[in-house]
């Protein structure tokens, strides 16, 4: 999944990881926002072995879209902030 | 009074400016940094916040909301960012975690304004990268000026269908097809009744018509076929139209989603009893025309009591406080009760006539084919659910939703049947030839969203 940006994409830019690999991305992205439309592809793997997943309703109630962020454990990409920084692996 | 207002959205503005208004201050909870609801969600700071932009048609109303939410904040014991997880009627307390820590809160009376998420079909090929349900796809694009894909298809039924392909379509996205599960002479016999609602109506046959006049492919009365994809993302979605003919569209994104359930865990902690309204074809929780429940002490507003839109929303808020006011021996303005009375008596004929120009589509989820991933969050296929659901199955029969629950997990994951709740029910009430309303709803448990173990124990 590649999320496209059509609008408001000349904020300053702020770069994080996702699994060791440098990403950059813009202030104000959520995490969903920051990894998909870098063209991370996916968020985590099902847990049955139904394929990649990306997130789905966007607005926390899901869990669809869980990484885990170093410091802060797992949390949901749709409802939390990149930073500058961040350490992020999928699932 | 100790009064708890959980959420910020068009309900819970309007019901804490009526309590601040009486003089009290409530504890007021919403899980996003900044209130506004779903609708009225406002982009983190350092985005575009142009009301005219993010709003459209509602820019009007999300700047009056905007404006009466920050004015409030200072009056009330604000608490953003925090997740009433858990709601003990007997003791009168909620639990609540904001960034991680635990916290108790003991109230009199509560007002509940939990809203709504989007009401869900699977079909094969739902869980792709790239598909995600309308409001996924109107928030993206609201609160990041980001698009689900370069090139989507909208698919479903319902206001926020029409909606969310024009405001793509606007922004710049390619708007691959419209994809309506509603055969259009459903809904041209209910526009008698819409007229009622002056320019929501009018709005709704705006976004058509423009979608139309720009040569979008729209279809109606079409059935689902398939999200073709790949690990790599969605690649098209083929359909079958009113005709028994088969199409196909190329495109990298997918948004769905067929109206509206309310989000109504904690009322049902709170022990408020549901009925299931056959218009909406949900199951809501009983209050009267006030947001009065059973419960003494629980106030119901907003989507979150049965879906009936923003502007309801606002009305229904108001009213709620007004009643909690009344009951708790406030002196209330007759005359603005009997304004908000008959304002929710009018907009409740236009929901029904809403609710027949949209019909969920149960059919659909009952013909579910046996392979296609029912739960999302287990993995679990509709064919396992109907194998549960048989009197020879293993474990017995399972003649309502949480007995099945229990048999095959499903709505047992991440999301709690959120998902794929209400087309668990209809899967299972088709294999044992019941009526939906026969085989009951996933019940709520704590906590209601998935939290760290450490402040569930501390809580216990």
């Amino acid at each position: 999944m590649k999320l496209v940006r059509l609008r408001d994409d000349a904020r300053p830019r702020i770069a994080l990881t996702l699994e060791g690999a440098r990403i950059e991305a813009q202030q104000g992205d959520t995490l969903l926002t920051a990894l998909l439309a870098a063209g991370a592809g996916y968020l985590r793997e099902s847990e049955f072995e139904d394929g990649p997943r990306a997130g789905f309703c966007l607005m926390g109630a899901c869990q669809d879209c869980w990484v885990t962020v170093v410091g802060r454990g797992r949390v949901r990409a749709c409802a939390t902030l990149a930073e500058p920084g961040m350490e992020v692996s999928r699932g | 009074m100790r009064v708890a207002v959980v959420g910020a959205g068009p309900a819970g503005v309007r019901a804490v400016e009526a309590l601040v208004a009486a003089g009290l201050t409530p504890v007021w909870i919403d899980e996003a940094p900044d209130g506004g609801g779903r609708i009225y969600q406002r982009p983190p700071p350092g985005l575009l916040r142009d009301p005219g932009k993010l709003y459209g048609f509602e820019a009007g109303p999300a700047t009056a909301l905007h404006a009466a939410l920050d004015a409030l904040k200072p009056r009330t014991d604000w608490r953003p960012e925090t997740l009433v997880w858990h709601l003990r009627p007997g003791a009168q307390r909620l639990s609540t975690l904001h960034r991680g820590r635990q916290a108790e809160l003991a109230y009199d009376a509560a007002i509940l304004c939990t809203g709504a998420m989007d009401r869900v079909i699977p079909i094969p090929g739902w869980t792709w990268p790239g598909v995600t349900t309308l409001g996924a796809a109107q928030i993206a694009l609201k609160t990041q000026g980001c698009g689900i894909g370069r090139r989507v298809v909208f698919l479903g039924t319902g206001p926020l269908l029409w909606l969310v392909a024009y405001q793509y379509a606007k922004a710049g996205a390619q708007v691959a097809a419209v994809l309506d599960t509603t055969p259009f002479a459903t809904k041209a016999m209910a526009a008698p009744g819409l007229l009622r609602g002056g320019t929501t109506f009018a709005k709704g046959l705006y976004y058509t018509a423009w979608l139309r006049a720009r040569g979008v492919r729209i279809a109606e009365g079409i059935t689902p076929l398939a999200i073709e994809g790949t690990a790599h993302g969605v690649t098209g979605v083929a359909w079958r139209d009113s005709a028994g003919r088969t199409h196909h569209v190329d495109c990298d994104a997918t948004g769905m989603g067929w109206g509206l359930k309310p989000e109504a865990q904690l009322a049902d902690l709170a022990a408020v009893p549901f009925r299931f309204d056959a218009q909406q074809h949900n199951w809501v929780p009983q209050r009267d025309a006030a947001g009065r429940t059973p419960v003494p002490g629980i106030y119901l507003a907003g989507d979150g009591a049965g879906i009936g839109g923003a502007e309801v929303a606002e009305i229904a808020g108001a009213r709620a406080a007004l009643a909690l006011l009344e009951d708790s021996g406030h002196r209330v303005d007759a005359a603005q009760v009997t304004r908000l009375d008959a304002r929710l008596a009018r907009q409740a004929r236009f929901r029904t006539a809403l609710e027949r120009a949209f019909p969920f589509p149960a059919a659909l989820a009952r013909a579910m084919a046996d392979d296609t991933i029912l739960c999302r969050c287990e993995g679990l296929r509709a064919g396992e659910l109907r194998a549960a659901a048989r009197a020879e199955a293993a474990t017995g029969p399972a003649p309502e939703v949480n007995r099945a629950k229990a048999f095959t997990r499903v709505g047992m994951g991440r999301c709690q049947g959120r998902i794929c709740g209400a087309a668990a029910a209809e899967i299972l009430a088709a294999e044992l030839g019941r009526d939906v309303a026969e085989v009951g709803r996933l019940r709520g448990q704590p906590p209601v969203k998935p939290i760290p173990i450490a402040p569930a124990a501390e809580a216990a």
